[in-house]
């Protein structure tokens, strides 16, 4: 990653009739980067994604390129490729013309393009396929083209339109660890949609976390994830785990609504200590959930409201439906609270 | 446990016969078709063989190919075979360029509000009666003073008049849904994200519409084709009311059915034969699927 911006948005506003889809969103994406834009369906995300491809057109708002102002040039005159939700690959051409098709387009010789569609389709392990028409392939073999498709045009930037959202999950998995592995070794800056929390955590450098059009927090995986800015960015990335006003007044003593996330609690029992810098609260054991890896407690508190807690199931008995009803303390390192809103 | 039994609950007639159900199903259907409909075209076929007796006017019911060879031979008959064809694929030439800018804009410009009420706008001549329609065509088309010579002769033209040339104008309003319908939906089948994936590739419209629109609804466009086409192909009401002198295959049969019946078969077997040729040239590109 270089220091140098690729993709620089200011102001960016886009309205759907009284709709306002984008509201003055900055943000710059730095060359080499994978950028993720996460967030609810209706946030805003793809259409900030296709305004920097250019099928939409903003209503107010500057788009820059590689340092040019690109905000009324059409997608053809941008140096960005798009990888589409559906993939959106021309079901009339071969895999092998469909990966071609930008290289003709910009008249680029028979020769080379025949050699730069067939590395293309290596490095998305489709070599081979060429030959095939984009029906006879599977969901996961279609969206590889349609990378190999963006992917051999060499462009500054790739724009990805929730790739991974019509894979089945194991499929979705796979290819995050493929995707990241591409781009670490192409080394063009990726901007990533997707509503999938894990997947952003997973893949990105930084995340931009939006809501009703706008940013929210814009930072590291871990950075979003462990201090969340909002009370909207806590709830959205992760569980939300919600001390608020009069909770948070009782059990850290100070005001605000704060944060802890639910693997950084313990489930004690009431007699057990409480260790030096730990915050414990007492409550009821509501629900006992077991997910394979791991046990999720839902405590409800006596001071109001409820936490949850996640247990790793490490060894021994992991059956803990027996606490259900139980009275118990839960306790966390005082450095996992965070706060989240006034 | 108790011994009582609940029988079984039994399945309908149709259930435990199945075959019975399929023939239910089908003997309607498969009467119309084999009896009235491929019995009469196996008539027209076998009728086209056979002769009159010039004396008696009797049909002679054995096997010649006189009617073909002359009407191929005959420069009166086959002008008529070419002029019919010209006028067909003239049609199918002009619904196709009126048609299909008119049918993108329905399924991609206009606003899905809006895509209702074009279609239906598109729909509505064909609720009108054809007849009145030529007629209106006529009146139009008349040469001194019809709605089209009117505007025309400000700028010193005159009006098509009748003929030809009015033939094909009219067919063409006749036959346009036909061409506009299949295109419409084609063009609604296609995905926005194609025509994204196309520009963000770095085409502009016209390589977009060149190289991803027009082979997307080839198959459409073919499949409005065979309907103007092969519509135009039988008419003869359109030729008699705005044609002046000119006549298609149509208005053959028509004054020769009465006295030489198997010649009148063997005319019109001719449009049937060139449909089917057109039907088996374009099975191929999938605009059979699209009908």
């Amino acid at each position: 990653m270089t220091d140098s911006v690729a993709i620089r948005l200011r102001g960016l506003t886009r309205r759907f009739g009284d709709v306002v889809a984008v509201d003055g969103v900055d943000l710059d994406v730095m060359d080499g980067e994978f950028l993720t834009l996460l967030g609810p369906s209706g946030s805003g995300k793809t259409t900030v994604l296709r305004m920097i491809a250019g099928f939409e057109r903003p209503d107010a708002g500057l788009i820059e390129l590689g340092g040019a102002d690109v905000t009324r040039v059409p997608p053809y005159g941008r140096d960005v490729n798009t990888v589409f939700q559906d993939y959106a690959l021309f079901p009339h051409m071969t895999v092998q013309e469909n990966v071609e098709y930008g290289l003709r387009v910009k008249k680029v010789a028979k020769a080379e393009r025949r050699e730069r569609a067939q590395a293309a389709l290596e490095s998305v392990r489709l070599d081979g396929y060429g030959d095939r028409a984009p029906s006879q392939l599977s969901g996961g073999q279609r969206q590889r083209v349609a990378l190999a498709r963006a992917l051999v045009n060499r462009p500054k930037v790739l724009l990805l339109d929730e790739p991974l959202g019509a894979l089945d999950l194991k499929l979705r998995e796979e290819m995050q660890v493929e995707l990241k592995e591409i781009q670490r070794g192409v080394g063009i800056t990726f901007v990533f949609v997707t509503h999938d929390q894990d997947e952003a955590l997973t893949m990105s450098d930084r995340i931009a976390v939006f809501n009703a059009g706008r940013i929210e927090q814009l930072g590291s995986p871990t950075e979003v994830y462990e201090h969340p800015a909002t009370p909207f960015v806590a709830g959205f990335v992760g569980t939300s785990n919600l001390l608020e006003q009069a909770a948070a007044q009782a059990v850290l003593g100070k005001p605000g609504t704060w944060s802890v996330r639910p693997e950084k609690i313990r489930v004690i029992g009431t007699d057990e200590p409480v260790r030096e810098g730990e915050h414990a609260v007492r409550g009821t054991v509501r629900e006992v959930i077991y997910v394979g890896m791991s046990t999720r407690f839902v405590v409800d508190l006596e001071v109001g409201g409820s936490l949850m807690a996640v247990q790793q199931n490490a060894e021994g008995s992991t059956d803990l439906g027996h606490m259900r009803g139980q009275p118990v303390l839960l306790v966390w390192n005082t450095r996992h609270e965070y706060k989240v809103a006034d | 446990m108790t011994t009582t039994m609940t029988p079984a609950p039994r399945g309908g007639f149709g259930y435990r016969h199945p075959r019975m159900r399929l023939a239910g199903l089908l003997t309607p259907p498969m009467l119309w078709l084999v009896v009235i409909y491929l019995g009469s075209l196996a008539a027209l076929f076998l009728t086209a063989f056979w002769s009159i007796n010039d004396f008696t006017g009797q049909l002679v019911r054995t096997f010649t190919l006189d009617n073909f060879i002359e009407v191929f031979t005959n420069s009166a008959y086959y002008v008529v075979i070419l002029r019919t064809l010209g006028i067909a694929l003239l049609v199918t030439l002009t619904c196709l360029v009126i048609g299909l800018p008119l049918a993108f804009f329905m399924a991609r410009v206009a606003t899905p509000r809006w895509r209702p009420l074009l279609v239906a706008l598109v729909l509505t001549p064909l609720w009108a009666s054809y007849l009145v329609k030529v007629y209106a065509w006529r009146a139009m088309l008349q040469p001194e003073d019809g709605v089209i010579a009117w505007f025309l002769s400000p700028l010193g033209l005159g009006g098509p008049g009748y003929g030809f040339l009015g033939i094909v104008i009219t067919l063409s309003y006749l036959w346009m849904p036909y061409m506009i319908l299949p295109i419409y939906a084609g063009l609604t089948r296609m995905p926005e994200s194609i025509l994204d994936a196309s520009a963000d590739l770095g085409a502009q419209n016209g390589r977009t519409f060149r190289s991803v629109v027009m082979p997307m609804v080839f198959p459409s466009i073919v499949a409005g084709s065979i309907f103007t086409f092969s519509l135009s192909l039988g008419d003869y009401i359109t030729a008699q009311i705005v044609g002046g002198k000119v006549t298609m295959l149509g208005n053959v049969v028509q004054t020769t059915y009465v006295t030489n019946l198997p010649f009148a078969a063997a005319v019109a077997t001719i449009p049937v034969i060139i449909v089917l040729l057109y039907l088996f040239a374009v099975r191929r590109s999938g605009a059979l699927d699209n009908l």
